[in-house]
This record gives structure tokens, C-alpha cells and sequence, in this order.
């Protein structure tokens, strides 16, 4: 088992890094926060801490770490999102209309 | 049945994710792909909640609430001048997560209620946890110096570097000692604690500057300590997600080493800015400096064909972005071209920049990274650098005595006239005499930068 673990994390871990790679300087910035939201997937241990009624310190420690992942999750993928909507090509079209101020 | 339901929506995940990372390469594609890796968290979720461990909701689903009340302002209120703070601040939740499942974990297996802990579990949990509560602390240093809460300049003391390598050690030997025995719960504990101490040292004698290594490096410790949860938890898009993010912070605090011509251990241990450059500064107040008013700036920008824009943390402090894009139009408009040079340190977080300008609607097309524009500078009429100091200093170029010797810069000394907007003579954040400033084709416009580029946009009108 735990052989198979380290074969998904290594291979993994090289998907990670041939991806990441290709991503410009650019939206380096969007990418931090974008896998801080994914980071947020501890949240699925935080569920099984938090729910599955084993002790009350595991429960209440549980709880705590289902907030800090939700928080991780709505907000970083909120936030990468709004920012992934600033970035916009050059189009003549849409010359703008300066924004007030 | 249940299990394999879960297992599918892990599958579902993991491959949304990756195809949510790839879309980040193409600016166009990214925001539909982001989309895709959100939809993906949702079904890992869903295909958790069905888990037959679970049974009671009623934590989870408070946690859950309480979880998106908080993160819903942290994702739509948080202005983008504040996101290297932001972005510190939750790499610390997500550590801390991290460190409670790995806690829980264990203090469910020693009282019995839990998995029994076998070594190859027990290494597992010991380094999350270790991660975990390094990375808790020390990011949460890192939002303190980015907010300036705690004072950006290095905090070292005597005997740092030998006080924290002992420290290590100790936290080092810890784990090992519980991982021969994972009932010795002192030891556990005290790794953890002890974890925590080593953080906030760490984070401590590192410079603003340094910061975007920092908190590249603390998203790749984040990261591992989520993939060791999953190794503890024997839980496979915990390993897959973590391994990707620590991807990813571990690529880009290289790409921001880099930048900087510094090794890791240089930016971890060197304390940047520590007095050592102190004898350099010295010299710098004889230099002539010619300051110019915001008019004559203004001419030359008016009158000028190719203008090249180097945006720096200065311009971030001003929140002076919006002001730039303006100026960028009024010279587009009279007929000029207006580029943007982007160093890759430039500001407090990888693509910092990048994003303030966006914000500002300015096309990323306009946006050039350092190899891509340094053959332009020779023929730019101006290149106006807006609070930028180390990235555009040429003794980086030249002078080998100076401590940011190597560094690639942003060749602006090359460019006919320089304009440089800066509050002040000051030396930059590095210590630095920076001969740019004191060379006969750069001129000074002091003030703050939103200020000056007011004053430049309504010259510019009136040109």
C-alpha cells in the first residue's frame, strides 16, 4: 500500500511539475492562489476528524480544520477567479470606457 | 459500493485539477478551467461526505458554514494590493488543517478509537504534522511583515543560523524518537511545539524583498504536508493534490531564487540587507542626482515614440496602478508606444505585478517579462521606472563587489532618458547605491507615486 501511495505521489508530483512549468510568469500569481484553493482538499481528512464521532478532541480539533479548508476553498477559488477575469487581451473594440472614479 | 463511489469522485478531482493547473498556462482558457477545478473540489467533497466512518453532520456542516462565511469575503473583499498578505495568511489555514486531522489522528490511535498506528503511518503523521506547524507559523510571520505589522527589515540576532539548525536537529530527533514509539506523546507534542518555535525563526530574518521566495517556498511546505496527510490517511487525492502544490510552490521559489541569482540557503540564512552593504551606501551622497519637475517629465513622455514602463513594489505601496494605465493611454493616444517590463521579483509575490496592472485593465498582452524586452531598451526614448530599485540597478551588471552581483535586470541604464519616480534618495530595500539613479541620462521625480503620476497625466493632457 504504502508503495502505491509513493508511486501516485512521485507521478504526481512530475505531472505537477511538467504543467506548472508551461505556466507564464504571467499568471504566477493566480497559480499560488489557485493551488492554495486545491490545497484546500485536506478538508476531506478535516470531514472524516470532524464527523466521524471517534473522541471530542478529534471531533472539535476536526471542526476547526473543516473551517480553515472551507475557508481555503471559497476563498482562494473566489479569489483566483476574480483575478483570472482581470486579465484581458488588447481589443480595440473594446477601448475603455475609463472607469470613474 | 459507497467506497467505490468516493474513490470515483477522488478520480474525478485529481483530473480537474490537473486540467485546472494546464488551463493556467493560457491566460484566455484559464478562468474555464479554474471553473472545472472548482466543480472537481465538489465532487471530492460530495464523494466524502457519503463515507460510512462518518456519522454525525452536525460539526461538519457548522464547519462548513462558518468555513464559506469567512472565505467569501476573503475571496471577493481583499483588494489585490493586500493578495502577498492574503495569499500568506491561508497557505497558514491550510497548514493548520493539516496539523489538526494529523493531531486528531493521532490522539484518536493512542486512545484507542482510531486506525493503530503502524511505523510507515507514524513517519507519515510525524511530518505532517512537522511541516504543518512550521509552515502555521511561519506564514503567519510572513502576513505579519507583508501587512507590517511586524517591521519587513530582517530581524537576526547572533548565532541565528547555528540556533536554528540546533533546533532542527532537536525537532529532527523528536521525530525519529516517535516514530520508534509513537506512544511517547511528550515527544509528539513537544515536535509540534518545537515545529511551531522553528517557523517563526525562519520567517523572521527574511527580508520584504526575499518574500516572494518565502512564500513560494512555505505554498511547497503547505503542499507536502497535505500529501503526507493523505500517506496518513491512506487517502489518494490527498497525495495527488499535495504533491501537485508542492509542485509548484517548489518550482516557483527556483523561478524566484533564480530572479534573484541567490541559492535557497542564501535567501533562508543570508538576511539579506544585514549592514553588510553599509560601506556602499556611503559614497552615494556626493553623487549629482538631477531631479526634474512633473512638466518637464511630462514633455519628454508626451513627445516620446517608445516608452517603456517599469513598474516595482513602489508602485504597489502607492497603489498608483490605475494612475499608470491612464498615463499609458494619454502616450498611446498622442501617438507613442507604451510597453510594461516585468522582473519576476518585482513586488512582494510571484506575478505581483501582473496582476496590480490587470486590475488596472491593462492588457497582459502589453505585459513583457525581463528576456523578452531587455533588447528594447536601446531604442526606448524613455523608460520610466515607478518605485523599482534592486531589479533595475546595473551594478547587478557590473560591479562585482556589490552584494546583488548577477542578479539579471531589467537593462533600463541602456534605455536614451530614464525617468524615475521615487519618494526619496533612499537607498532600496537591498542597501544598495543604485548608480542609475546618479547616471547623466536619468532624471528624479521625487514624491509619492500616485501623486507624481497625477501630476504627469493632467502635464500630459495639457502637452
Amino acid at each position: 500500500m504504502l508503495i502505491l501511495e509513493l508511486y501516485i505521489f512521485v507521478l504526481a508530483g512530475f505531472v505537477g511539475f511538467m504543467v506548472i512549468t508551461r505556466v507564464p510568469p504571467l499568471l504566477h500569481t493566480p497559480l499560488m492562489s489557485a493551488t492554495n484553493a486545491i490545497s484546500g482538499i485536506s478538508l476531506v481528512g478535516s470531514l472524516v476528524a470532524a464527523g466521524s464521532h471517534r473522541s471530542s478532541v478529534a471531533t472539535i480539533l476536526g471542526f476547526i480544520a473543516v473551517v480553515c479548508a472551507t475557508t481555503n476553498i471559497v476563498g482562494g477559488f473566489l479569489i483566483t477567479d476574480r483575478m483570472l477575469k482581470m486579465f484581458r487581451r488588447d481589443d480595440p473594440k473594446a477601448k475603455l470606457p475609463a472607469e470613474p472614479k | 459500493m459507497r467506497d467505490n463511489l468516493t474513490q470515483l469522485s477522488y478520480v474525478v478531482a485529481a483530473v480537474l485539477f490537473i486540467l485546472g493547473l494546464r488551463s493556467l498556462t493560457r491566460p484566455d482558457k484559464a478562468r474555464q478551467g479554474m471553473q472545472l477545478a472548482a466543480v472537481g473540489m465538489l465532487f471530492a467533497i460530495c464523494g466524502t461526505l457519503i463515507n460510512h466512518e462518518i456519522v454525525d453532520y452536525r460539526w461538519i456542516a457548522g464547519g462548513l458554514v462558518l468555513g464559506a462565511i469567512i472565505g467569501y469575503p476573503l475571496g471577493m473583499w481583499v483588494p489585490t494590493t493586500a493578495l502577498p498578505q492574503r495569499i500568506a495568511m491561508s497557505l497558514s489555514f491550510g497548514a493548520l488543517a493539516s496539523v489538526l486531522v494529523g493531531v486528531s489522528e493521532y490522539y484518536n490511535a493512542l486512545h484507542g478509537v482510531g486506525e493503530a498506528i503502524g511505523t510507515a503511518r507514524m513517519a507519515a503523521l510525524g511530518f505532517e504534522v512537522l511541516l504543518g506547524s512550521l509552515t502555521v507559523t511561519g506564514a503567519l510571520i510572513a502576513f505579519g511583515k507583508l501587512q507590517e505589522i511586524l517591521p519587513g527589515r530582517p530581524l537576526t540576532f547572533p548565532g541565528q543560523n547555528l540556533a536554528n539548525g540546533l533546533l532542527f536537529l532537536i525537532a529532527f530527533v523528536l521525530l525519529v524518537l516517535v516514530i520508534l514509539d509513537p506512544t511517547r506523546t511528550t515527544a509528539f507534542y513537544s515536535m509540534v511545539g518545537l515545529a511551531a518555535v522553528l517557523g517563526v525563526l525562519m520567517v523572521i530574518p527574511i527580508g520584504g524583498a526575499d518574500m516572494p521566495v518565502v512564500v513560494a517556498l512555505l505554498n511547497s511546505y503547505c503542499g507536502l504536508a497535505a500529501a503526507a496527510t493523505g500517506f496518513a490517511l491512506g487517502n489518494s487525492i490527498l497525495i495527488i493534490s499535495g504533491s501537485l502544490d508542492g509542485a509548484s510552490g517548489f518550482l516557483l521559489s527556483i523561478l524566484m531564487s533564480k530572479a534573484m541569482n541567490r541559492s535557497f540557503s542564501n535567501v533562508l540564512f543570508g538576511a539579506f540587507g544585514g549592514g553588510a552593504p553599509a560601506a556602499a551606501v556611503g559614497a552615494g551622497g556626493a553623487l549629482p542626482v538631477r531631479a526634474i519637475s512633473a512638466e518637464d517629465a511630462a514633455i519628454q513622455l508626451a513627445y516620446a515614440s517608445r516608452v517603456i514602463i517599469v513598474p516595482g513594489y513602489g508602485m504597489a505601496v502607492a497603489q498608483a496602478q490605475h494612475q499608470v494605465r491612464e498615463l499609458a493611454e494619454l502616450i498611446e493616444k498622442r501617438g507613442g508606444e507604451v510597453k510594461y517590463a516585468i522582473h519576476p521579483v518585482a513586488g512582494r509575490m510571484p506575478g505581483h505585478m501582473n496582476v496590480l496592472l490587470a486590475e488596472a485593465n491593462v492588457p497582459y498582452d502589453r505585459l513583457y517579462d525581463m528576456d523578452e524586452i531587455n533588447g528594447e531598451f536601446p531604442q526606448t526614448d524613455v523608460a520610466l521606472v515607478i518605485g523599482a530599485n534592486d531589479v533595475v540597478n546595473p551594478a547587478a551588471r557590473e560591479d562585482k563587489s556589490s552584494p546583488i552581483y548577477g542578479m539579471p535586470i531589467l537593462d533600463v541604464d541602456r534605455a536614451k532618458t530614464v525617468i524615475v519616480l521615487k519618494r526619496g534618495m533612499a537607498a532600496g530595500f537591498a542597501g544598495i547605491e543604485n548608480m542609475l539613479f546618479h547616471a547623466p541620462a536619468t532624471s528624479m521625480l521625487f514624491g509619492d507615486a500616485k501623486a507624481s503620476l497625477s501630476k504627469l497625466v493632467s502635464e500630459v493632457k495639457a502637452a
